[in-house]
């Protein structure tokens, strides 16, 4: 994905640090999600940030089926969780000068998700240099001793897309 | 010789093996993808649609919509592809429900911005074996030689089926 935050949608390219108390963090988190028209579509809410930490929640729904036998949710829409969970770890992060865009992303599919439970992602950026962040990500739902997939993937800093 | 069969009846056999490889998938429907065929080649169509954009301000679509797009375009190749020879040879469709295999990962480079345009791909498959398959697909919109995404996956085949 790619992202820049703009004047007009936040009043400041970096958001929030942790200390910021959390109505305020989650009203500006809660608007972060909607802002992106392809994460709100699949119904997707930030439920955690840190610096350079989130945890995006996607509940559960059929119109998100890839297998209409067992009712288990497409590996695509698995991606679209990851990849906005990623985006947004690396943008909460003060190094990201509030613009990123993934260059490259892999995803391995442990086990189906249980059909009816809401999946999360929570992403790290584990190192961030000048110009990339790389980050790592893990997507659970409610038995979360059995991941359902995991990701890794490198992304631009600062300078908008490659 | 033996007469080759109308061409209609070839199309509509064809056609029938793409629909139920897509048609009963719900996120196939809900990304709006739909499948170009000419002969064996199928071609990925993502019509461009607001809902696929990641990032309003530039804008771009959303990483994850073309990361799905993407595999859904693998997916639906490796079943396409390893079903053709069977239909065609027997010229009948297999029975009961299609079953698409499983993605056992999948890796997304992105080499430019998706911009707010339709979106095409191609999916080859490079290995394919009784269990296990890799498969190599490439997106573009504009030009077909400006690819803005590529990936590559691997899948796990669905059980054969015994043979009576």
């Amino acid at each position: 994905m790619h992202f820049r935050l703009a004047g007009a949608f936040m009043p400041t390219p970096v958001l929030p640090k942790p200390e910021v108390p959390m109505p305020e963090t989650s009203t500006i988190a809660a608007s972060f999600i909607d802002a992106l028209p392809h994460s709100k579509a699949l119904g997707m809410a930030l439920e955690t940030l840190s610096e350079g930490m989130a945890v995006v929640a996607m509940p559960y729904d059929p119109r998100l089926i890839g297998d209409p036998e067992t009712g288990v949710i497409h590996g695509g829409a698995v991606s679209a969780l990851m990849d906005t969970a990623a985006s947004v770890a690396v943008l909460s992060h003060p190094a990201s000068g509030g613009s990123t865009a993934t260059l490259n992303l892999r995803i391995d599919y442990m086990r189906p998700a249980t059909p009816g439970q809401t999946l999360r992602a929570r992403a790290e950026c584990h190192h961030v240099t000048r110009s990339v962040a790389f980050i790592r990500a893990l997507a659970t739902d409610d038995d979360t001793s059995r991941p359902v997939a995991m990701a890794t993937g490198a992304f631009t800093i600062g300078s908008g897309p490659p | 010789m033996k007469r080759p069969e109308p061409v209609h009846i070839v199309k509509q056999r064809r056609e029938a093996l793409l629909r139920g490889l897509v048609d009963g998938v719900p996120y196939i429907g809900f990304l709006g993808m739909r499948f170009d065929r000419h002969g064996d080649e199928l071609t990925a169509v993502l019509p461009y649609n607001d809902s696929l954009i990641g990032n309003p301000f530039l804008p771009a679509l959303h990483g994850g919509a073309t990361a799905a797009f993407l595999e859904v375009a693998a997916l639906v190749e490796l079943a396409w592809s390893t079903l053709w020879d069977g239909v065609e040879a027997e010229g009948i469709l297999p029975e009961g429900p299609l079953r698409l295999p499983k993605t056992i990962n999948f890796t997304v480079d992105y080499l430019r911005a998706g911009l707010p345009r339709d979106a095409y791909a191609r999916a080859r498959v490079n290995r394919s074996g009784r269990r296990y398959a890799s498969v190599h697909v490439e997106a573009w919109q504009d030009n077909r030689a400006r690819l803005f995404a590529q990936a590559t996956g691997h899948f796990l085949m669905p059980p054969s089926e015994p043979k009576p």
